[in-house]
């Protein structure tokens, strides 16, 4: 397939690993073409570029891109950019993973290099469970949503994750769902051009596991949720922008700058080694 | 006679307008309907032939009805739809 394959994104994604695994109606697929479109719009030099992504579905990203990639184990994604970032400053270094991976099992890394402001950009795809390993209640998961682990309603209150990035410290936090294509591919690029820690989160939808539980079969009638649920308020309180069944609250809520730790750290080697 | 009141650019009929090419990559296409439903002109909608995937892809209805807003590529999951903007030189 791969030689009738003539995208004008062809040059971005690696031909043999495309047609990529992700179910029909998968938001993964949407993100990772809001990410190429801002790649293509930027005229980014891909060889000064770097993709690290963790363990999930949508860890899958770094084999399908055609830049330097990094398929790293689960919930050290960060580590991993962290290690790339300070080795080398002048790559840019994006994480791409899902919330489970990030926010689970990874959640201190997340705090921490948000709190040091490492330069690294972070795009995290939210589908409200652990879609690949079948659907079990993840950290994410709405109120008295169904999911493979709690069959009668889940009774754990989820993460706000605009709030938890803007608590800890990062310089730029927005939130779209794979239907604000245009906004999210928009602040993408805006996520790239930036200095500091920058987080986006990408409500996606899971049709096959998680929405045919809660009533929703296809990636279309999840679509049709964020479409009718979806409010946008920039530059709001992050801590009332909720997901619930009747409200998104999408947007950009942070973007300030600040010294990053990179510049700090090699700031003050400079200085130590002026003195000796 | 409303029509001839409409406010119009007075150029419109010389500028030669953008003629929209649809590509699609039909054994790419995995059937989730984004394109189709959230074409803002309704150019697309779901053929009746089946593709190598096993589900229907979508059928361009009327290319002249196409915007060029390019929608379609944005919102497609598996990089099988693109619009492409053609002069024409007839005059078409």
């Amino acid at each position: 397939m791969a030689g009738a394959f003539e995208h004008p994104f062809a040059v971005y994604l690696r031909a043999a690993m495309i047609p990529h695994i992700w179910c029909s109606g998968c938001g993964n697929g949407v993100i990772l073409n809001a990410f190429i479109h801002a790649l293509d719009e930027l005229r980014m030099d891909l060889d000064k570029f770097v993709v690290v992504s963790g363990i999930g579905c949508i860890g899958r990203t770094a084999g399908y891109t055609n830049v330097d990639s990094f398929h790293t184990t689960h919930g050290r994604a960060i580590p991993f950019a962290t290690g790339v970032k300070l080795a080398k400053p002048e790559l840019e270094v994006v994480v791409i993973s899902g919330d489970g991976d990030l926010f689970a099992i990874g959640g201190n890394h997340f705090i921490h290099a948000a709190r040091r402001n490492i330069g690294i950009k972070v795009i995290c795809a939210n589908n409200f469970n652990y879609g690949m390993t079948g659907g079990q209640v993840g950290p994410t998961t709405p109120l008295e949503a169904l999911t493979t682990t709690t069959p009668y309603g889940n009774v754990e209150h989820p993460f706000n994750l605009v709030h938890l990035a803007t608590a800890s410290g990062a310089t730029y936090v927005a939130r779209w769902t794979t239907l604000h294509v245009r906004m999210l591919t928009m602040s993408i690029k805006k996520l790239l051009q930036r200095k500091g820690f920058s987080f986006i989160e990408v409500v996606s939808p899971c049709p096959e596991i998680y929405g045919r539980r809660n009533n929703m079969r296809t990636g279309l009638e999840m679509m049709e949720w964020f479409r009718k649920a979806s409010v946008i308020a920039n530059f709001s309180d992050p801590a009332k922008a909720e997901i619930t069944p009747e409200k998104i609250v999408v947007g950009e809520f942070v973007d300030i700058e600040k010294p990053t730790y990179e510049q700090l750290l090699y700031g003050k080697i400079a200085k130590i080694v002026k003195k000796e | 006679m409303v029509a001839n009141f409409l406010r119009a650019p007075m150029n419109e009929k010389k500028v030669l307008k953008l003629k929209a090419e649809i590509h699609i990559l039909k054994d790419q296409c995995k059937g989730c309907g984004f394109c189709i439903h959230y074409c803002p002109k309704k150019v697309l909608e779901e053929s009746d032939e089946i593709n190598a995937r096993g589900v229907h892809p979508p059928r361009v209805v009327d290319e002249k009805n196409c915007i060029l807003c390019s929608f379609c590529t944005a919102v497609c999951p598996d990089f099988a739809i693109f619009v492409r903007g053609k002069q024409c030189m007839d005059g078409c």
